[in-house]
């Protein structure tokens, strides 16, 4: 195994969005890496040009914190999660160096044109308590102090955080082009927070002791002082938008389905239990809100780790989850008014604790010893399901350990950059392929169906919620 | 070792917590003789209390430390209490309010995030406040029990600043901001830059004239403040009524023969201050300080009720006392057995408690230790017909006891 540790230069370098423009920006700069385009496979990167420089992809929300906690000396990260990472620890050990040339869209604060709010002086002065919906929980949480709103709750979601105003939210901070853009998702655009722009990012300690000198060369091209994207440079006022009035009308049920790999046998579900819907296919999000033919549902389509604490809000009564979100939840919030009614038969994924396979340990009790004996103190775990997984760690006495929050395919961070994953696992294969192995097998989990206790104990909602349970559970194949 | 504590948080030490105890019983004995009572409100506390205008400055809410509580899942957050006077009021709101007059006081810590490893990020801080009655009489009682137990605690070259919440307020008014520009000077202010306001743009001369005149004149009387007043015949009718209130404080305090100096800048942190305010300097730190917030019953949705309050700082006023009398005197007794069988242990415990039953401090001794910190040492020989030696360590004399009755009698004596 190579050390990465001593004498190499390591760069964090970002998945999605900026992963084109960022390969275009390297290639300029004559700091290429073969592997790094859309298509790869690899994680671990290797310059052609400097032996001592390594480089792993990651997801762009990983990269601040990797680099705060000193996995990496350097990276290119998108300014929205550098400022979610630098607005709640300011003295942290991340370090801005400059703005680079590329980036698109802003974050913005966003209203609905039903949620009766029209300039922000209505947010200071009024008596209200503003829900406030997002994937930057932090950047929410000081702009509302900034703002000295009174009273607010903040959502954090992992995605579709624009599905969630009126009825669920009545603010929304969310990434989007333009104003314009803003409008044409039937949401007011209320106030630029930031633009979204890739930036170079250090390490304060590589920064302050480390000889980097050779790459920050390579990007000097691209430090020139009018690198930073301008917030000025578009205006526009919400007079000037026109605004898409979805109709929105509350109703006496509310069901949340799920995004992503779920649809797909979700879809088929539904399709079985007789639910003819509006807007809802096999592959993309055609509609957040498809309709049902059955005219007091409403159907809203969700990140299914966002649903638990939707349905403990009362935001749904019903909602098609996993339970690993589930568990997910109720580690965090044990007396959270969420119940499993029954699961769906698909989705089924086991939830592992995984060790590099060089690691000599075969169970979760012998890696206890090996921690307690001060090799790999403190363990650094790396997860998806935080709350799991200290859960976990605490239940198994492994102590002392760090957790790392991750945004998905945590099986990148090992060796390197963790110790142990927590994550789910469909077939195995994926672990195999990156030397890892499983010592412990938390749970098995697959889609359930989700639902409020409060709903199912309401005169009003119980008998619609009954009957529609009842409807899903005869789709069952 | 490397230390296992937390960053920004301090233990307290035996010798420390003497410097803590003293001045918790001063304070604690001067409210109660003032007519106080004490309460104590939790350590978590929802955080809106905190946000809503008027309460605590962006900065210090940006460094509360907030969470989700096991059963947040609603989104509400709970905080760990950045500011004692706002759970007293809560307290106050939802338990006293029936009561016209409500004198209350608290010994506490409040947390508040401190990134330069400096500052403690859990301080302590004793407060008193008044709710209820009218302006003046209470704003002077305040500020007098503050003084009285800086005085018993014997801290010397302490400087008492007097200011007024609504003079900051209308000279701000002066200055025709809009109201973004005006919150954000009024933030600035609270954090101590006074400059703000001389920069601010748009003042006219008039103002100009006023801002100079406050900002760098320090005045020691009620006669000053006149002087002022006089000075200023055009000034707002907000400027003037918080001249007269300020005047009738000083008057007050002239009269009680209380010094003090008149300092528009002493005023920190703290939003919700509408009256009369004040701070205690001393060693060049803040030790503590008050004043009056009339709005803050009101704005947590209790009744109209005025009310003031001040809050010593535990931790700069550790540093200042002076303990050494406490210090030189030999005090406590050693209980010492010469072998240590169970039958002499067990006359230890018996002679130990027979002279605390007396009042006495009384220590048993496990293990050789050093002698000289004790008033007394009594040996536990069990030999009869004297099973007992008591050494006098201050004048260094010895004698043989036979009885119990014996030791506590010659202790007694001295």
């Amino acid at each position: 195994m190579m050390d990465y540790r001593n004498g190499y230069i390591k760069l964090a370098l970002p998945k999605g969005r900026f992963l084109s423009p960022t390969a275009s920006l390297l290639a300029e700069i004559n700091l290429g890496f073969q592997d790094y385009s859309d298509k790869t496979k690899q994680y671990r990167l290797r310059s052609a040009r400097f032996p001592n420089l390594f480089a792993k992809i990651l997801q762009e929300k990983d990269i601040p914190i990797q680099l705060a906690v000193g996995n990496y000396d350097l990276g290119i990260c998108g300014l929205d999660w550098i400022e979610e990472f630098l607005v709640k620890y300011p003295a942290g050990a991340l370090v801005k160096i400059a703005s680079l040339n590329y980036g698109e869209g802003f974050i913005h604060v966003v209203t609905s044109t039903q949620a009766d709010i029209t300039s922000l002086d209505e947010l200071s002065n009024g008596r209200n308590d503003y829900r406030i919906v997002t994937e930057y929980p932090n950047l929410a949480e000081a702009f509302a102090l900034d703002l000295r709103m009174k009273r607010f709750r903040i959502f954090p979601v992992w995605g579709a955080a624009e599905a969630y105003p009126p009825e669920n939210a009545d603010l929304a901070v969310l990434w989007g082009k333009s104003g314009l853009d803003i409008a044409g998702q039937g949401l007011i655009p209320l106030r630029r927070l930031l633009p979204v722009n890739a930036f170079l990012i250090a390490n304060r300690e590589s920064l302050e002791s480390k000889d980097l000198s050779q790459i920050l060369d390579c990007f000097s091209s691209q430090l020139t002082d009018d690198a930073q994207t301008s917030m000025e440079n578009e205006s526009d006022t919400s007079e000037a938008l026109k605004i898409s009035d979805t109709l929105w009308r509350a109703k006496e049920i509310n069901l949340a389905l799920p995004d992503g790999h779920q649809q797909p046998p979700t879809l088929q579900l539904l399709k079985r239990a007789g639910l003819e819907l509006q807007g809802y296919s096999e592959n993309e999000v055609v509609s957040r809100r498809p309709s049902a033919d059955l005219d007091w549902l409403g159907i809203k389509v969700i990140r299914p780790q966002d649903m638990p604490l939707q349905v403990a809000n009362g935001n749904f009564d019903l909602a098609i989850t996993g339970e690993d979100w589930l568990r997910e939840h109720l580690c965090r919030f044990p007396s959270s008014p969420v119940k499993k009614l029954f699961v769906l038969g698909f989705g089924a994924v086991e939830v592992v604790a995984a060790v590099s396979q060089e690691m000599p340990v075969a169970d979760i009790h012998e890696l206890r010893a090996l921690v307690q004996s001060n090799k790999f103190a403190p363990l650094k775990v790396a997860s998806e399901y935080i709350n799991i997984a200290d859960r976990y760690l605490h239940d198994n006495r492994i102590n002392p350990c760090k957790l790392i929050p991750t945004w998905g395919a945590s099986e990148a961070f090992i060796p390197e950059d963790a110790d142990m994953l927590i994550d789910n696992v469909q077939t195995g294969k994926t672990l195999e392929q990156h030397k890892l192995k499983i010592i412990d097998v938390l749970f098995q989990s697959s889609a359930c169906l989700i639902a409020n206790k409060n709903s199912l104990a309401s005169p009003d909602k119980k008998e619609k919620t009954g009957f529609l349970a009842q409807k899903l559970r005869a789709g069952l194949s | 070792m490397k230390s296992q504590k937390c960053k920004g948080m301090r233990d307290l030490l035996p010798e420390e917590m003497l410097r803590f105890r003293r001045i918790e019983d001063v304070f604690r004995t001067s409210c109660s003789n003032w007519g106080y009572q004490e309460v104590r409100t939790p350590t978590l506390e929802f955080l809106h209390l905190f946000t809503a205008t008027g309460t605590l400055t962006p900065s210090m809410l940006s460094k509360v430390y907030s969470f989700l509580d096991w059963d947040g899942w609603s989104g509400e957050r709970v905080v760990l209490r950045p500011d004692g006077t706002i759970p007293v009021t809560r307290l106050y709101i939802d338990n006293l309010t029936g009561q016209e007059l409500a004198r209350l006081f608290y010994v506490t810590n409040i947390f508040a995030f401190e990134g330069t490893g400096k500052e403690n990020r859990e301080r302590w801080q004793c407060g008193a406040e008044f709710f209820g009655g009218a302006k003046v009489a209470p704003d002077v009682e305040i500020i007098l029990l503050a003084e009285e137990v800086i005085r018993k605690l014997g801290i010397s070259n302490v400087r008492l600043q007097l200011s007024h919440a609504g003079l900051v307020r209308a000279l701000l008014k002066k200055l025709k901001l809009s109201p973004t520009e005006e919150a954000k000077i009024a933030n600035r202010i609270l954090e101590g830059d006074w400059q703000a306001l001389t920069k601010a743009k748009a003042a006219s001369p008039e103002v100009q004239r006023i801002m100079a005149t406050l900002l760098s004149l320090k005045g020691k009387s009620s006669s000053f403040l006149h002087n002022v007043k006089a000075s200023f015949p055009k000034a707002s009718r907000d400027f003037k009524s918080s001249l007269d209130d300020l005047i009738n404080v000083a008057t007050l305090l002239d009269s009680l023969g209380c010094n003090y100096k008149i300092d528009i800048s002493a005023i920190h942190g703290f939003e919700y201050y509408t009256g009369v305010c004040f701070q205690f300097l001393a060693a060049g730190r803040n030790i503590g300080g008050g004043g009056r917030y009339d709005n803050l019953v009101p704005l947590m949705n209790g009744k109209d009720v005025p009310a003031c309050g001040f809050a010593l700082y535990v931790d700069p006023m550790m540093k200042l006392l002076s303990l050494e009398k406490e210090k030189e005197v030999k005090s406590g007794i050693l209980v010492k057995g010469k072998e240590l069988t169970p039958e002499i242990a067990e006359t230890c415990f018996t002679v130990a408690e027979s002279l605390r039953s007396a009042e006495h401090t009384a220590e048993l001794a496990f293990t050789d230790r050093e002698e000289s910190d004790y008033r007394w040492v009594i040996l536990v020989s069990g030999k009869q017909p004297s099973p007992f030696v008591i050494t006098d360590c201050v004048r260094g004399r010895q004698r043989d006891a036979a009885s119990m009755a014996e030791i506590v009698k010659v202790v007694n004596e001295g």
